[in-house]
């Protein structure tokens, strides 16, 4: 299977998933629009609307509706960039901000419903809003063309001015209101590439969010703030699967500022003033917890119990030729098992939401990832039609998947705090970094066994098997489930992107009580760490380079062995040392549909810990929309990368969190960072996403590094510190 | 009880608790968001601001506590180093999510402050209590360092 089927198929079976969503819950989609032009407050008095998009101001913005959610990645950047580029708006002009929740108008093309994830943004963008900006020129074209009486052919555009041969020119702010009288063309002609004067281009598109956020201006959930608010903070059970049995609020009311205590399905709620008097009532809360269905087990139970089944047979994922066969023959099988960690994601912004409702309806205020699935979850809970219900994204402050729940989990107490203090009591709910890193939605505990053998130089046999935890199993993405495989558990593992001759991979998906989730790279987190390690450890016995003896095995996987040949000559790679005491490691992983390759540069510093020096990296993501987002992505993908495989871990002790705060759940710090060189490969395909595909290859390209210095690569995450 | 404050020039008087975070009087009394809750426990960074001009974790300070002192948040930045570091942070585009970045513009700027051309390793010791999940430290040093070099004329 090429990458091109793998993302192919995930849209397919996203598809699929997001119309049993809107099936399920959702009986008159179409009813939950809410209006996008209504709700837009336009910068000046007269305002174009060509479509879902675009609005354009008589003060002569243009302001792009994002239909995504900018939580860093850049999605407000990138859109606005291709509305821009068909436009031929001035940059200076363009401004983004959030579409309201919207299934159909605002569908993400690859889900089927209004969300973001898998890295989709820019890739399903690409065509629709190219078309949005094609649209809106055509008809300013045509608005002056009828002011000027002149033909609209004569009339050409350029950084947002009309203008024509007779010395007649105009701003598009000029032609709004006439523009919006018109009808909007049924087709419209896209640039050849070969006319882009922002895509692509470095320096033509700097972050339209980068002021507000340098200023302290962004606003964020917690930000909110409105007359007779309150403040609600949740006591949520010790254990997962725990729940309320009863308890005594009187302490906590006798707190100033506390106004109200409430059990809700996911705990007990404390309703102040404000965040602080909220935090006091819910410290002097006493509650008693049943805790009989809670899961107990913690990770060392966890991985002893995953060794042991990696030791059976589980569920083919893939398979060729006959691994078993060709190991039980071999003269020395080569033995590796990989331990992975839960995982928290930890966005710097603890999740929250405001909320305001009544019976004629609700406003909900978030960093919703998942819209479509937030926006009727809340409708459902409050008992209102999802036409009644204004789910307004807002600035994210960091997610790594963490926003985009299938359970819509966060939307949901949200409703609930909201419906159980009673309509016209404006709720905003907030939750504390303890409450984050030990509520659970982590990134699945993983076990990886594998065996492979060399002979004569090459190798011959290869087979994983994989054991942890299914987060679509359950949830309304369950469609994507085909034959007791959950691709996302083994997607990476399952296919090499290495010609090897005979291979298996199988597959045990364990129930547990912890809720799990994707984060960043999703499956990749893992199976790319398990993978270039084991694949640089077979090179190393069949005496092969590793960047020669990938590039070998690397027969139909062109753009792979492209970017890799090119990070080679980026690093000016001349094999892992060490030199000096520092060795050279090499990752390299497709994800998402992009390729990415890496080299770290890597010493052992203070008390033996890993020091990575310098990361060099190429990727390949298609048409190279935001050079500068491309490289930013790239270097937090790293750093994002790098500081959970040295020092991330969640750790569950008889089922309750270890790590409670940043002092304890090790995050990666300035003086941790490498220095970063990055080459984007040019390449004329289609794009694709950069927010993931950054992680996955910095993890094994230390690891590598590593097996030169004199150490194992590390059998188990964190590098640092790990405590099981 | 009543707590009076001065922020940003201004004097506040607030009913809260004796052990009310800076913070929070900030954000929930006074309406200043820019400056932002990540940890609560002094770890992150986020919540930094200026008492009497050095950088302070208003997360950690409790608002008795604060008597005459002069706060400083990110909404009244004025000066030449905070113009150099915020206009730094534009041109190279240092946000991604943008949560943390008051605080570490408010680290950056009082760095500059102290020491006008920081090396490497003096970025590493001022910036190092500030966490950045999206991990946008490549930038933050390269926009001080450029910041530095505007400050130098």
């Amino acid at each position: 299977m090429t990458a091109h089927d793998i993302s192919l198929s995930r849209r397919n079976l996203l598809k699929g998933a997001g119309a049993l969503v809107i099936g399920m819950s959702l009986p008159q989609a179409g009813r939950a629009q809410s209006g996008a032009a209504q709700v837009f407050k336009p910068g000046g008095a007269a305002s174009f609307a060509p479509n879902a998009f675009v609005r354009i101001a008589a003060d002569d913005t243009v302001t792009v509706l994002v239909k995504h959610i900018e939580f860093g990645q850049g999605p407000f950047t990138g859109l606005a960039t291709l509305v821009a580029e068909e436009l031929d708006a001035d940059w200076a002009q363009m401004r983004a901000e959030h579409a309201v929740s919207d299934p159909k108008l605002y569908a993400n093309l690859a889900f089927g419903i209004q969300g973001t994830g898998g890295s989709t943004a820019i890739a399903n963008s690409w065509e629709q809003m190219r078309k949005a900006g094609a649209t809106a020129r055509a008809m300013l074209v045509q608005a002056a063309a009828e002011a000027w009486k002149v033909p609209a052919a004569e009339i050409g555009v350029e950084k947002g001015v009309l203008k024509h041969a007779s010395g007649k020119q105009g701003r598009f702010g000029e032609f709004a209101e006439a523009a919006s009288k018109l009808q909007a063309p049924a087709e419209v002609k896209l640039k050849d590439p070969a006319q882009f004067r922002l895509i692509g281009k470095d320096g033509a598109t700097p972050r339209l969010d980068s002021l507000g956020k340098s200023t302290g201006k962004a606003q964020f959930t917690i930000d909110i703030h409105t007359p007779e608010m309150l403040t609600v903070v949740v006591a949520r059970p010790p254990r997962f699967g725990g729940k309320v049995t009863s308890f005594d609020a009187s302490e906590a009311k006798k707190i100033k500022g506390v106004v109200d205590v409430k059990q809700i399905p996911s705990g007990v709620a404390v309703y102040a003033t404000g965040t602080w008097p909220a935090l006091k009532g819910r410290e002097a809360l006493k509650v008693t917890w049943d805790e009989n269905g809670a899961e107990k087990r913690g990770s060392r139970e966890l991985f002893a119990e995953y060794r042991k089944l990696a030791r059976t047979e589980g569920t083919i994922a893939g398979k060729h030729g006959d691994a078993e066969a060709v190991l039980a023959k071999a003269e020395k099988v080569i033995e590796a098992e990989y331990a992975f960690p839960y995982l928290a994601h930890a966005p710097m912004e603890p999740l929250d939401g405001y909320l305001e409702w009544n019976a004629q309806g609700a406003l909900a205020r978030l960093g919703s990832q998942l819209q479509t699935v937030d926006h009727m979850t809340i409708a459902k809970i409050l008992d209102l039609g999802p036409e009644k219900v204004t789910v307004e994204t807002v600035l994210g402050g960091g997610s790594f998947g963490r926003r985009a729940q299938p359970t819509s989990e966060l939307a949901a107490e949200l409703a609930q705090v909201a419906k159980a203090i009673g309509p016209n009591r404006p709720v905003k709910l907030v939750r504390t970094r303890e409450d984050d890193l030990s509520g659970g939605y982590y990134r699945p505990l993983f076990l990886h066994r594998l065996r492979g053998a060399v002979k004569d130089g090459k190798i011959t046999a290869w087979s994983a098997s994989l054991v942890g935890q299914s987060f679509l199993k359950g949830s309304p993405f369950e469609a994507m489930i085909k034959d007791g495989i959950d691709p996302v558990m083994v997607e990476g593992a399952n296919e090499l992107p290495y010609e090897i001759a005979d291979f298996r991979c199988d597959l045990h998906t364990v129930d547990v009580g912890v809720p799990t989730l994707w984060w960043r790279s999703v499956g990749h987190t893992h199976t790319g760490y398990a993978v270039e390690c084991f694949i640089d450890q077979l090179l190393q016995a069949a005496g092969q380079d590793p960047v020669a003896g990938r590039l070998a095995l690397m027969g139909k996987q062109q753009r792979l062995a492209n970017v890799l040949k090119a990070v080679a000559d980026l690093a000016k790679w001349n094999g892992p040392g060490p030199v000096d005491g520092r060795a050279r490691g090499v990752g390299v992983v497709e994800s998402f549909g992009s390729y990415v390759a890496q080299i770290a540069e890597v010493s052992l510093g203070e008390g033996g810990e890993p020091k990575v020096h310098k990361v060099w990296c190429a990727v390949d993501c298609g048409v190279a929309v935001n050079p500068d987002i491309i490289r930013a992505q790239m270097e937090g993908g790293i750093g994002f990368g790098l500081g959970h495989a040295l020092y991330g871990e969640l750790t569950l002790d008889q089922g309750r969190p270890v790590q409670g705060n940043f002092d304890s759940y090790r995050s990666l710090r300035i003086n941790e960072m490498p220095e970063v060189e990055i080459r984007i490969v040019p390449s004329t395909e289609k794009p694709t996403g950069v927010g993931e595909p950054g992680v996955p290859p910095i993890g094994p390209a230390v690891a590598n590094a590593l097996a030169r210095l004199g150490r194992e690569r590390p059998l188990s995450l964190p590098m640092v510190g790990g405590t099981v | 009880m009543a707590h009076t404050i001065t922020v940003n020039g201004t004097r506040h008087s607030v009913d809260v608790d004796d052990d009310t975070p800076l913070l929070w009087v900030l954000r929930d009394n006074l309406q200043l968001t820019g400056t932002k809750f990540g940890c609560g426990v002094a770890q992150c960074g986020a919540c930094t601001v200026y008492m009497d001009g050095q950088p302070l974790r208003s997360c950690s300070m409790p608002v008795s506590a604060i008597g005459e002192a002069k706060i400083t948040t990110i909404e009244a930045l004025a000066g030449k180093e905070a113009e150099a570091v915020q206009a730094a942070w534009v041109k190279h585009d240092v946000p991604q999510c943008g949560y943390c970045q008051s605080g570490q513009v408010m680290s950056a700027i009082a760095l500059l402050k102290e020491i006008r051309k920081p090396s490497d390793r003096d970025i590493d010791l001022a910036m190092n209590g500030n966490l950045c999940r999206c991990a946008t430290y490549v930038r933050i040093r390269a926009a001080i360092h450029d910041a530095a070099r505007t400050l130098e004329g």
